[in-house]
Formats: structure tokens, sequence, C-alpha cells
């Protein structure tokens, strides 16, 4: 891909000018409802609240952010970081367009086949999720029916041993080490569990990264 | 008295819900247009569009469960809101958490809340989630061209790195898989559910692959991935029977 892409350079231009865009809007929620029922904030629960969540949320975000945009590319990225459900469902969709054309993130046609799966899923979602809500009074029996329930709670390993069948068989080499690597922390740390997925993901990719270097530089991956 | 549900709730969440929308149409016109202008055919660009809508129903439902695990507390605006945009369950719950516990509330037990509370537990869910949203535009670019550089400089080492990410990635949610793995140990066979759920999803994918081998159907290939996540889904149910 060329490095002063006229369609990369506007991606950049748009994408930022939505995702400030963006940020002002969601800020307007909590400053409308206040504004409309006469209601100011509770500093001292929201400071708490806030000294509470966000520590953790900002450095997962950063993280995410350095890690995903690379796999995502430039549209999907903003994209992405506006409309959430990353891991468990854009880049996922992203990885699998990839794979079905056969092109790389790193190509323009990579970057185009990455967008176009992000923004329909993107559309599809939120489209889902207002039919959830028009119907969430007949849905909420069937969607919460506990025979269901098993079916939701496992969708990440549903997900991902589908995904891992197409990746690590293409790229078993450089998959071996990392997935024992994972297995072990995961197996006998109890403090990793879903709650720490986010924060294993960049310690797989920098780990991976350096295995593949080594490998590479002794022609193993030749 | 102030109401978690009131309309004007709704008609705001569906303003910004709008416009989130309308992001997503212009990227995907745009990549659409340049998709065509540089030569890609338009049915490979409708294969992508159609197999990421498939792929994205049964997700984007057990985000709606969410939405009205969330609404138990929250009302339907608010976690609507929060989950189309940026958000998920796990982050979500956390904070309207910590934001009604910092209050002395109780997640799960909230019956009434007053307009104050409602508007500092979304204050606090909407400040705690926009690093994404905004650091994107400040690092993508750079980010990018340094990739590019490299791509340019060494193209094999630039595509082993980019197989090196999904695979490091993938191996973090594969280890996650096994996190309840240690119950066994203690007799306790629960552990195994998601691991076998995934191998189930799995086989179905290898399955997938030969058949598409063999008998040549493209579209066994195309939708691949999304029929190994529900038969993944539906094999929960009696797996979960099984092993609790």
């Amino acid at each position: 891909m060329k490095e002063n892409s006229a369609y990369l350079d506007s991606v950049y231009r748009y994408g930022a000018i939505w995702n400030i865009g963006m940020m002002i809007l969601l800020l307007f929620f909590p400053v409308c409802v206040g504004l409309i029922f006469d209601a100011g904030l509770d500093w001292h629960g929201f400071l708490l609240g806030l000294l509470a969540t966000a520590p953790m949320y900002w450095a997962v975000a950063v993280i995410e952010v350095f890690t995903y945009i690379p796999m995502l590319g430039a549209g999907g990225s903003y994209l992405s970081f506006v409309t959430g459900n990353i891991s468990n469902l854009k880049l996922p969709v992203a990885l699998n367009a990839l794979e079905q054309a056969d092109v790389s993130i790193n190509s323009e046609e990579g970057e185009v086949t990455s967008t176009i799966a992000i923004a329909v899923s993107s559309i599809v979602t939120t489209l889902i999720i207002i039919l959830g809500v028009i119907l969430i009074v007949p849905l909420r029996p069937v969607l919460s029916a506990p025979v269901l329930e098993p079916a939701f709670a496992q969708i990440l390993p549903a997900l991902f041993g589908g995904l891992a069948v197409v990746f690590i068989s293409k790229n078993w080499k450089i998959a071996i080490a990392p997935l024992i690597l994972m297995l072990v922390l995961f197996i006998f740390i109890p403090a990793l569990n879903a709650g720490t997925v986010g924060i294993m993901v960049p310690v797989g990719v920098l780990f991976t990264i350096g295995v593949s270097r080594i490998l590479y530089k002794k022609h193993l991956l030749d | 008295m102030f109401d978690v549900n009131r309309p004007i709730l709704f008609i705001l969440v569906g303003i910004i819900i709008l416009v989130v929308l309308a992001q997503s149409v212009f990227f995907l016109i745009k990549a659409w247009k340049h998709g065509l202008a540089i030569g890609m055919e338009k049915e490979k660009m409708k294969k992508t569009a159609a197999t990421a809508a498939v792929f994205t129903i049964a997700p984007a439902v057990a985000i709606v469960i969410s939405v009205i695990t969330l609404a138990k507390d929250l009302g339907i605006p608010l976690p609507w809101l929060r989950l189309s945009v940026v958000g998920s369950l796990s982050y979500e719950t956390i904070a309207a958490s910590n934001a009604e516990g910092a209050m002395g509330l109780v997640f799960g037990q909230v019956s009434s809340l007053t307009a104050s509370q409602y508007v500092t537990i979304a204050a606090v869910m909407t400040v705690s989630i926009m690093v994404g949203i905004w650091l994107v535009p400040v690092v993508c670019k750079k980010l990018q061209r340094g990739i590019i550089r490299l791509e340019n400089r060494d193209r094999k080492w630039s595509e082993i790195l980019t197989s090196s990410m999904f695979i490091g990635m993938i191996s973090a949610f594969l280890g996650y898989v096994f996190c309840d793995f240690s119950t066994i140990f203690h007799g306790d066979t629960s552990g195994l559910i998601p691991v076998f759920v995934m191998i189930l999803s799995a086989v179905v994918m290898a399955v997938a692959g030969i058949l598409f081998k063999v008998l040549k159907w493209r579209w066994i290939s195309d939708y691949a991935l999304p029929i190994s996540l529900i038969a993944g889904m539906a094999g929960a149910i009696p797996i979960t029977a099984w092993l609790s």
C-alpha cells in the first residue's frame, strides 16, 4: 500500500471528524439528561465511581488501540472504537473477511475489505439491538430462558474454536509457543479470567511477534 | 419522580444511535466506492458484506441479552446506548456497578433511581470508555504509516508480523477458554464446558474445510465461521447439562 494514499488520508480526516463528533455527542447525553431533569452530578459518587472504573479502562483502551489498529486497518479502527465489541465481534468479522477474500490488511484491498465487513457488522448489530429494544417485552422471556443461557454464555469459545482452526493451520510454526504459554498462564494463574483476557491479548501479540522474529531470523519460516 | 424509561431518554438515545448508524453507512459507502475504483470485483465485496451480516447475528442477539440484563437497574435507554456505542456487557456491568456502589446502591438490587443518580451513573459509564474514541484519531495515521513503511522495506517480515498479531490475539482467547480448567483437579467438571464447546466449533470448522475441498461448494467456505459459531453455541446447551 502507498504511504501517501489519497484514500487513506481521507479516511484519517473523516475518521477524526466522526470520532471527535461522536465523543461530544456521547458526553451530550448525561449533560442533556441533567438539564432536562434539572439534576446535577453527585460529584462524590462520580469521582469515586470514576476512580474505581477509569484507571483500568483507560489503560486497557490504550493497549487495545495500539494492538488492534494494525489488525483492523484505518477505516475499521475508526468504526470499531466507536461501535465497540471489538474482540468478540468486529475483529473476528474482519479476520474472516480478509481470509475469505485472500487479501492482507496492509493492502488497499484489505483495507477496503476490512472496512466493509466492520461497517456491515456495525449496521447489523445496531439494527438488531434496535429491534430487540422495540420487541423487548415479548423477547425478554425467550432470550432470558434458562435453556438458552449456556449458548450465549459460551459465545467466545464457540467463536474462537472456528477461528483458531483457520489461522493456526496456516501458521502452525508460529502458533505453538504462544498457545502453550497462554494455556499454562490461564490454567495455573487463577487471576486470569474473562475480565483479564483483554490485558492478555497484547501479551500474546508481543510474545508471538518475538517468537516469529527469532524463527524468521533463523530462516525457520521459509 | 424520575423514571429510567422516560420517552425523552429514548429520543435522546435514538438520535445518538442514528449518528452511529450514519457513520457506519458513511464508511461503508466510502470503502465500497474505493473498492470499485481500484478494480475490486463487486461480487467479492457483496460476499464480504453478506458473510459479515450473517456472522454478526448471533453475537448481536447476545448483546440484546446484555441490554435486558442491565435494564433491570438502569432501564432500557442507557444500556441501549452503552451497548450500541463502544461498550460490552463486562465493561458496562463493572462501570454501572462501581458508579452505583459509590452512591451506596447495590448493583442488581436497584428498584428506582433519582435523576441525579442516573446522570452520575451515565457520566461514569461515558467518561470511562472515551479513550479509544479520541486516541484512534491521534495515533492511527502514524501507526499505519509505520506499518506501511515496514511493508515496503521487508514484505515477508511484514506478512509474518501481521499473522503473528492475529495468532497472538487468538492464543490469548484460546488460553481464556481454559481459565476454569483447573476445577477438574477438585472434581468439578464444569471448567471443561468452554473447552468442549471450542473443540466442537473447531471440529465443525475443520469438517467444513474438508467438505469445501471435496465438494467444491463455495458457500460452505463462505459461511463456515458463522456455521461453526452456531454449532458451538447450540452444542453448549447439552454440553453444559452434561458437565454441570
